[in-house]
């Protein structure tokens, strides 16, 4: 694996108090610059910021000399206008407004899942087979509401950057599943599904009875095809066969499409990251990729945990400043009160109030920050070998170049 | 030595009970509790639970089932992505496919809970209407069952809706199984369609059980029982998200509920949401540290003058799409954000703070 070096110098550097809680650093630089690596993916499950730190990288490997392009799935609309991507169109943009000193640029693209497969579709079937195909009711639900479809179409994208061969790197944003492991499960479904014995029954029902190939079936076959049109109905069951044909003449191997593309993602030159929020739920969602891809020998970079909470003020504990609110609320209520003169130009009742508000915020801030430490703590025992790397949590959020800079620092 | 009075307390304590402060008046007037009428949702009893990855719409949608049970009815909480949020947000074992007592609402209220199976969903209905007892085994070594609960479009979504839909419909000894349904559902942006797939199936499926079984449950979700509610984060991508969800509901023929803010924080003024702590500088923070008896170190002063800055902004933000949400003109709640996370305990105040703002 490139650019992960033990990070004890700098965790010891960090410019707040708050060390990591164990786990080597990760940096992004050695892995960007280096030009064997071609293709970073990042994941983790919806809501962690997958797009944003995909873009941010992106970004920062153009700024550092690499021709990239980053290939996002449904950005913020603002993140994308930023990136000067205005229409769903599946043709990668060029992104304005990046440092080019280095000799890099940056290309963007967001992905159209029903597009992709229609291009998939018209570049394997003669026009007449491709129009019936794209006519048939049951392929334009498949193509545009299966769950597993802006998957398969990402990967299918993503090979398809790859083969075109004119990108020095690939950025990958994954679909926004509630699953990380999605990603890597949903196309090899489709594929099998589509080649598999199913669907040859379903695309050759009347033949079945006789053939040698399936003859081990043929006693329950008759069954299982009036079984099924009895439950789909015979209407939706014509569609489906009449698309299976169409498909099955035209361009079988699915699955080999999904096999080559996988087995990409499994090669040397590219890396996964994996994206996720100091949360319970998304770091064990975390935790189950990491697991995964290490059965499936592909290649983790590391974790980028962002919305980490920080402080420079640690000195004052959580309780202390919880307990100095209630001592400043107290001395506020005595004042106004009369029980107690103000002291000459000493705080009025509310400004200790003010102050004491502040104080409530800080006890609350250590607490979160304490609770943000105990679940990153959780996965880093589990996975003391995944370098991790903390953005912390921005005020606003981002959506120009400017904030995927910033983002891009603290990646690095 | 004089006492915290409880407004006192309220305003600036427990950062829960300040944020739920500013809200009650909120929900004064975003309320559409008609004269008489208890809660804001009387006669739904279907309550569909969405929201962006993040938003925490898992935690909502418990919060919901136990605010709803609470004195003395039953609910039940219904997962349909299959990772098993609900066992882990409840602290128990994994869930089965069955309907189980996962916990106790405060008067009596009981809240059961089920993690519907996509796969023995479909042999249910199988077995159910057309007794397809062994045929059903030799579909699911074709492949069959995988095609229809992984592949086939729309078809698992189908089962889903199904199964919440037949559960809102139960009837035992002449009374409703459930008093109200709750649904963890997909995200915003699938959930149009996820609860339209009946639509699309019964167009696919023109006739034919399916074709029936699809139409009956989309005269249940169209219906004035349910309502789909959408959970949001004071942040621009979730309200965005929100906004195009509620459009998207609306555009589709889906009673949109109302729209739950989760982690809300509190203004440093509990009683103006505009002053947000901008008047504090360094000579009163060292003042008021001072009084409370911590040594204001430089380091100290600027650290905690950036965090009220940080606050500040961050306030200013959350006002913003705090105004955008209430645009939309529907019903709105307001869930503090626990600093600790969410627990079992925590589940239970957010329920409160649901069952106060007039949920249920």
């Amino acid at each position: 694996m490139t650019g992960v070096r033990r990070g004890a110098e700098r965790a010891a550097d960090r410019t707040t108090d708050r060390s990591p809680a164990g786990g080597p650093a990760l940096e992004v630089d050695p892995l960007i610059d280096d030009p064997d690596t071609r293709i970073v993916v990042c994941c983790g499950s919806g809501g962690v910021g997958k797009t944003t730190t995909a873009a941010a990288l992106a970004l920062r490997a153009a700024e550092r000399g690499r021709d990239v392009v980053v290939l996002t799935i449904d950005p913020a609309r603002r993140l994308a206008q930023s990136m000067g991507l205005t229409e769903l169109d599946n043709t990668p943009r060029k992104v304005p407004g990046v440092d080019r000193t280095k000799g890099g640029s940056l290309h963007a693209m967001m992905l159209d899942m029903k597009r992709t497969f229609d291009e998939i579709v018209e570049q394997h079937a003669d026009p007449e087979r491709a129009r019936q195909i794209l006519e048939n009711p049951f392929y334009q639900s498949l193509s545009s509401s299966f769950a597993g479809t802006q998957e398969y179409m990402a990967m299918e994208k993503l090979g398809q950057l790859h083969g075109g061969g004119s990108w020095d790197l690939i950025v990958v944003d994954t679909p926004p599943s509630r699953s990380a492991l999605d990603f890597l499960d949903a196309p090899q479904r489709l594929g099998s599904f589509l080649d598999g014995r199913l669907i040859r029954i379903l695309s050759a029902p009347a033949k079945v009875g006789g053939r040698g190939a399936l003859k081990f079936l043929s006693a329950g076959v008759g069954l299982m095809t009036g079984a099924l049109s009895k439950v789909v109905g015979t209407h939706l069951l014509k569609d489906i066969q009449t698309f299976v044909a169409a498909l099955d003449t035209t361009f079988g191997g699915f699955r080999k499409r999904a096999d080559a593309t996988y087995k990409l993602l499994q090669a040397n030159g590219t890396a996964f990251l994996v994206v996720a929020a100091p949360e319970k739920d998304a770091l064990r969602e975390a935790a189950y990729f990491v697991e995964r891809l290490d059965a499936e020998s592909m290649p983790l970079a590391g974790l980028v945990l962002n919305r980490v909470h920080e402080t420079r003020a640690a000195q004052l504990s959580a309780e202390r400043s919880a307990a100095a609110a209630e001592t400043l609320i107290e001395l506020a209520y005595d004042q106004e009160e009369g029980a107690d003169e103000p002291a000459e130009d000493g705080p009025s009742a509310e400004d200790l109030r003010l102050v004491a508000g502040l104080l409530t915020l800080h006890a609350e801030r250590l607490r979160m920050i304490g609770r943000e430490e105990r679940v990153r703590t959780r996965f880093t025992s589990i996975h003391p070998d995944v370098p991790v790397v903390e953005v912390p949590a921005l005020p606003g959020d981002v959506h120009d170049l400017e904030g995927l800079r910033a983002i891009g620092q603290h990646l690095a | 030595m004089t006492r915290v009075t409880p407004a006192d307390r309220a305003r600036f304590v427990p950062a829960e009970m300040v944020s739920l402060d500013c809200v009650s008046q909120a929900t004064q007037h975003d309320s559409p509790r008609a004269a008489g009428a208890d809660t804001d949702w009387e006669g739904v009893r279907l309550h569909v639970v969405s929201g962006k990855g993040g938003t925490g719409k898992t935690t909502v949608a418990a919060a919901l089932a136990l605010a709803l049970a609470h004195g003395g009815q039953r609910t039940l909480l219904v997962e349909v992505e299959g990772r098993q949020g609900l066992a882990q947000l409840f602290e128990t074992a994994e869930l089965p496919y069955e309907e189980r007592k996962i916990a106790v609402a405060p008067g009596g209220g009981e809240v059961y809970a089920l993690a519907i199976d996509p796969e023995e969903a479909l042999l249910d209905y199988l077995d159910m209407f057309y007794h397809l007892g062994r045929t059903g085994k030799g579909l699911k070594k074709l492949g069959a069952i995988d095609f229809a609960t992984t592949i086939a479009p729309g078809l698992r979504d189908v089962l889903l809706t199904g199964k919440a839909c037949e559960a809102v419909r139960r009837r035992v000894k002449g009374v409703w199984a459930y008093d109200a349904v709750v649904m963890d559902a997909p995200p915003t942006g699938r959930i149009s369609r996820f609860l339209n797939v009946n639509t699309e199936v019964a167009g696919l499926a023109k006739f034919g059980p399916i074709h029936s079984q699809a139409e009956a449950v989309m005269r249940v979700l169209r219906s004035p029982e349910t309502a789909v509610h959408l959970v949001t984060l004071l942040e621009e991508m979730p309200v965005q998200e929100t906004v195009d969800g509620v459009a998207e509901l609306t555009g589709t023929g889906l009673p949109v509920g109302g729209v739950v803010v989760n982690m809300a924080r509190p203004p440093l003024h509990a009683d103006d949401e505009t002053d947000t702590g901008r008047a504090l500088n360094a000579e009163l923070l060292e003042a008021g540290l001072r009084a409370a008896r911590v040594r204001p170190t430089k380091a100290l002063v600027a650290a905690l003058l950036k965090e009220a800055e940080e606050h500040a902004g961050r306030i200013v933000l959350e006002t913003q799409e705090r105004a955008t949400v209430r645009g939309l003109g529907l019903p709105m709640y307001e869930l503090p954000l626990l600093a600790d996370g969410v627990d079992l305990g925590g589940l239970y105040r957010l329920a409160d703070a649901l069952r106060e703002q007039g949920v249920a």
